[in-house]
C-alpha cells in the first residue's frame, strides 16, 4: 500500500479542485497524482493559471480536495475537520510565502515564536528557541526589531526561520524569492538548500527556472495537470 | 498554559492599543463617560441613603417631631409695640396625643429658653430645654457621667441640670463637673449628669439636641422662666408666649409612623388655629433620599446604559476595522497552525483589553465626580468598593459582548483568501 509508505510525506491521488466562476467550473487542478518523498526538495513550475498556488494549499492543509484523496504523513486530509487540519499545520508544516508575511507590530524575534506560542511553549522556552533560530538564519543582532525595520531578504530570512521553529516535517514555499532582488534571493534560496541538506523536505512554486535550479526535482504543471517531472541526476 | 496564552493575548491587545493611541482614546471614550456614569450614579444613590440612614438613625425611626413654627402672620406684625405672638405647642397637646393615639408609647415635651449659664469666671450661652425623662429615652445620646433626669427630679422640682460633653468642657473645665453649682440666669442648679453632644443636623430635620443644650425638668423651667420670653430690639419689643416647642412623640413600630402622624397632624388642626407648628417624621426622609435616588438612578442609569452602548458599538467598529486591517496577519497565524477559537480567544481578549482600560479610565472620571458633586453641592457621596468592581465588571462584558462579533468575523476569514489580502 503506497500510502502507508512512510517514506513518502506528500501522497496525491487523483486530486481534482474545482472552483465555480460565474457558474462556470474551473478545474484548477484536474486530476492530479504525485509522490514526494521525505528529504526532497522538489519545485513546482509552469505558467500562470496553471494551478500552482492551488496545489500548494492543498498541500498545506489549508484547503481540501474537490475531489481525490491527499495523504500527509500516513493521515488522509479529506476525513479531517478544520481544527485537526490546523493541529496538522502546526504539528508537520511550515510556510514561506513571497510577501514574507511578517507581523509588523511584533518583533523579530516574537514572530518567530508564533508557532512555539500556538504549540504552548512557556515564555522562556519561546524566547530561547527564537533566538537560536534567529541565529541560524543570520539575524541573531536583530532580534528585538521591527520587520518593517528590515530589508526584503531578511525580512524572508526571518520568515524561514519562523517556519522552521516547529520543527515542520514540510516546509511548503510559494515563491519565496518573487519579491527579492537575485543576490538576496540567492542568500535565501542557499539557506533552504542548507535546510534539504539537513533532512527537511521541501516543495518550492516559482515560475524562475534559475531558482527551480536549487530543486533536485522540478514539476512542470500546465492547465491544472502535471505535464512533466524533471530529476537531476 | 492557559494562562500564559491569555496573558500573552493581553499583551498582544495593549501593543496593539498603544500602536494606535488615539484611536484607542477615541473608541474608549463612551466607555469612559458609561462606567463614570455608573460610579456617579451608584455613589450619589448609597451617598444619599446612607446619610438619610445616619439621620434616622440619629433622630428614631418610630419617632413624629413635632415644633413650634412662628406662624407667618406673627411674623409680619411682629414688629408691632406691644404685640404678643402666641403660638407653639400646648400643655394639653401632649396629653392630648397621649390618649388618642393607642400606637403612641412616650412623649418627650421640650420647653426652650436662652440663658446665659455661669460658673465662676466661665459663662456660656445656654439653650436650657425643660424635659422630662422621657426625653433621654427618645433622643439616644450617650452619658458620659452622672445621671439624666428622672421622674423625682419633677416630683420634687428639683434644680437640677444635665449638660452637654460640649457645655461641661467650656463651663467646667478642669474641675470636677458633677455636683458643681451652675447658674442659669438668676438661679442655681446642680449638675447632675453630662451626656455626649451630636454635632448639627443634616439635610431635611434638625436635630432634637444642640450642642449648647442643658437639660432641666420641665416644671420647673416653666416656673423659674415662665411661657413668657421678651426680646428687646432698639425702638421696639418682641414678646413670644410658647408653651412647648418641641414635642417628641413615639410610636410602638415603624409601621404605625406614617398613620399616626396623619392623625396628629389632623388632631392639631382642630385645636391650633395658626398653622404654628409642623409635624417631621424622620421615615420621611428616608422616602425622600429614596425618591432622589431613584430620580438620580433614571438619568445617570439612562447616561451609562446609552454611554455603554455607544462605546460598545464604536469598540466593535474599531475591532471589525482592526479585522480588516490585520486580515494577512490573521491567515498567517491561521496558516501558522492557529484554530479558529484561538483566532476568537485574540480579538475577544483585544477587545476586552480595550474596554477594560476605558473603563479603568471611567473609573477615574467616576471617582472624581461624585468627589466633585459633593464639593459643589454639600451632597453626600460613597464610593463603595464594590462599585469599582461592578465596573471593571460591565467593562468587561461590554468588551466581550461587542468584541464577540469581530472575533468570530476574524476566525471566519478564508485563510488562503487571508494569505492573499492586500
Ligand atoms: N478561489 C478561487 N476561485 C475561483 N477560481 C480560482 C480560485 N483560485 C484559483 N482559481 C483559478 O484556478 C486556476 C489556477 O490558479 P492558481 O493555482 O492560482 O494558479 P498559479 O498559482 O499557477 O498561477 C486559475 O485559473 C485561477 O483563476
Ligand atoms: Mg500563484
Amino acid at each position: 500500500m503506497v500510502s502507508t509508505n512512510p517514506e513518502s510525506i506528500v501522497l496525491l491521488e487523483e486530486v481534482r479542485k474545482t472552483y465555480l466562476m460565474g457558474g462556470e467550473e474551473v478545474h484548477a487542478l484536474a486530476g492530479v497524482s504525485l509522490k514526494v518523498e521525505r528529504g526532497v526538495f522538489c519545485a513546482i513550475m509552469g505558467p500562470s493559471g496553471s494551478g500552482k498556488s492551488t496545489m500548494l494549499n492543498l498541500l498545506g492543509c489549508l484547503d481540501r480536495p474537490t475531489s481525490g484523496r491527499y495523504t500527509l504523513a500516513g493521515q488522509d486530509i479529506g476525513t479531517l475537520n478544520d481544527d485537526r487540519l490546523s493541529e496538522l499545520r502546526l504539528k508537520y508544516l511550515g510556510f514561506v510565502f513571497q510577501s514574507f508575511n511578517l507581523i509588523p507590530q511584533l518583533t523579530v524575534r516574537e514572530n518567530i515564536e508564533l508557532p512555539l506560542f500556538y504549540l504552548g511553549y512557556e515564555a522562556a522556552e519561546c524566547a530561547k528557541l527564537a533566538t537560536e533560530l534567529a541565529g541560524r538564519v543570520g539575524l541573531g543582532n536583530r532580534v528585538n526589531h521591527r520587520p518593517t525595520e528590515l530589508s526584503g531578504g531578511q525580512q524572508q530570512r526571518v520568515a524561514v526561520a519562523r517556519a522552521l521553529a516547529n520543527d515542520p516535517q514540510l516546509i511548503l514555499a510559494d515563491e519565496p524569492t518573487g519579491n527579492l532582488d537575485s543576490a538576496t534571493g540567492k542568500q535565501v534560496m542557499e539557506l533552504l538548500v542548507d535546510l534539504n541538506a539537513h533532512g527537511k523536505t521541501i516543495v518550492m512554486v516559482t515560475h524562475e527556472p534559475d531558482i527551480a535550479a536549487y530543486a533536485q526535482r522540478r514539476i512542470h504543471m500546465l492547465d491544472g495537470v502535471i505535464d512533466r517531472v524533471e530529476e537531476n541526476a | 498554559m492557559r494562562q500564559l496564552r491569555v496573558m500573552r493575548n493581553v499583551h498582544l491587545g495593549i501593543k496593539n492599543l498603544l500602536l494606535h493611541k488615539l484611536r484607542s482614546l477615541l473608541t474608549m471614550l463612551g466607555m469612559v463617560f458609561g462606567v463614570a456614569s455608573v460610579i456617579a450614579m451608584l455613589s450619589i444613590g448609597e451617598g444619599a441613603s446612607k446619610d438619610a440612614l445616619e439621620q434616622i438613625q440619629k433622630l428614631g425611626s418610630t419617632n413624629i417631631i413635632i415644633s413650634a413654627q412662628k406662624p407667618v402672620e406673627d411674623q409680619e406684625i411682629s414688629t408691632t409695640r406691644s404685640f404678643m405672638s402666641v403660638y407653639g405647642l400646648l400643655y394639653d397637646d401632649e396629653q392630648r396625643i397621649r390618649e388618642v393615639f393607642p400606637a403612641v408609647e412616650k412623649t418627650a415635651p421640650v420647653k426652650l429658653v436662652r440663658k446665659e449659664g455661669r460658673l465662676h469666671e466661665r459663662s456660656l450661652e445656654l439653650r436650657v430645654v425643660g424635659t422630662t425623662p422621657e426625653w433621654f429615652e427618645l433622643v439616644h445620646r450617650r452619658l458620659v457621667g452622672g445621671r439624666p433626669i428622672v421622674a423625682r427630679d419633677l416630683d420634687t422640682h428639683a434644680p437640677v441640670v444635665v449638660l452637654t460633653e460640649y457645655g461641661a468642657r467650656r463651663l467646667l473645665a478642669t474641675e470636677q463637673t458633677i455636683g458643681q453649682l451652675l447658674r442659669i440666669g438668676g438661679d442655681h442648679f446642680e449638675v447632675i449628669g453630662i451626656v455626649q453632644s451630636e454635632e448639627g443636623g443634616g439635610a431635611g430635620i434638625q436635630l432634637p439636641d444642640q450642642e449648647v443644650d442643658a437639660y432641666i425638668p420641665l416644671n420647673v423651667a416653666r416656673e423659674r422662666y415662665g411661657d413668657v420670653t421678651t426680646r428687646r430690639t432698639t425702638g421696639s419689643q418682641e414678646r413670644e408666649k410658647v408653651e412647648l416647642h418641641q414635642l417628641i412623640v413615639q410610636v410602638a413600630s415603624n409601621d404605625e409612623v406614617e398613620s399616626t402622624s396623619f392623625g396628629i397632624s389632623a388632631m392639631l388642626q382642630r385645636f391650633h388655629k395658626k398653622a404654628d407648628y409642623r409635624v417631621d417624621v424622620p421615615l420621611g426622609l428616608l422616602r425622600q433620599a429614596e425618591a432622589t435616588k431613584r430620580t438620580f438612578n433614571i438619568v445617570l442609569g439612562s447616561i451609562a446604559g446609552i454611554s455603554l452602548l455607544v462605546g460598545g458599538i464604536g469598540i466593535m467598529n474599531i475591532m471589525l476595522a482592526n479585522v480588516t486591517e490585520r486580515t494577512r496577519e490573521i491567515g498567517v497565524r491561521r496558516a501558522i497552525g492557529a484554530k479558529r477559537k484561538q483566532i476568537v480567544m485574540q480579538f475577544l481578549i483585544e477587545t476586552v483589553v480595550l474596554s477594560t482600560v476605558g473603563g479603568l479610565l471611567g473609573i477615574i472620571v467616576g471617582v472624581s465626580i461624585p468627589f466633585a458633586v459633593t464639593l459643589l453641592s454639600d451632597m453626600p457621596t460613597v464610593i463603595a468598593p464594590w462599585s469599582l468592581i461592578l465596573s471593571v465588571g460591565i467593562s468587561m462584558t461590554v468588551g466581550v459582548l461587542f468584541g464577540l462579533y469581530p472575533a468570530v468575523r476574524a476566525a471566519n476569514l478564508d485563510p488562503i483568501e487571508a494569505l492573499r489580502h492586500e
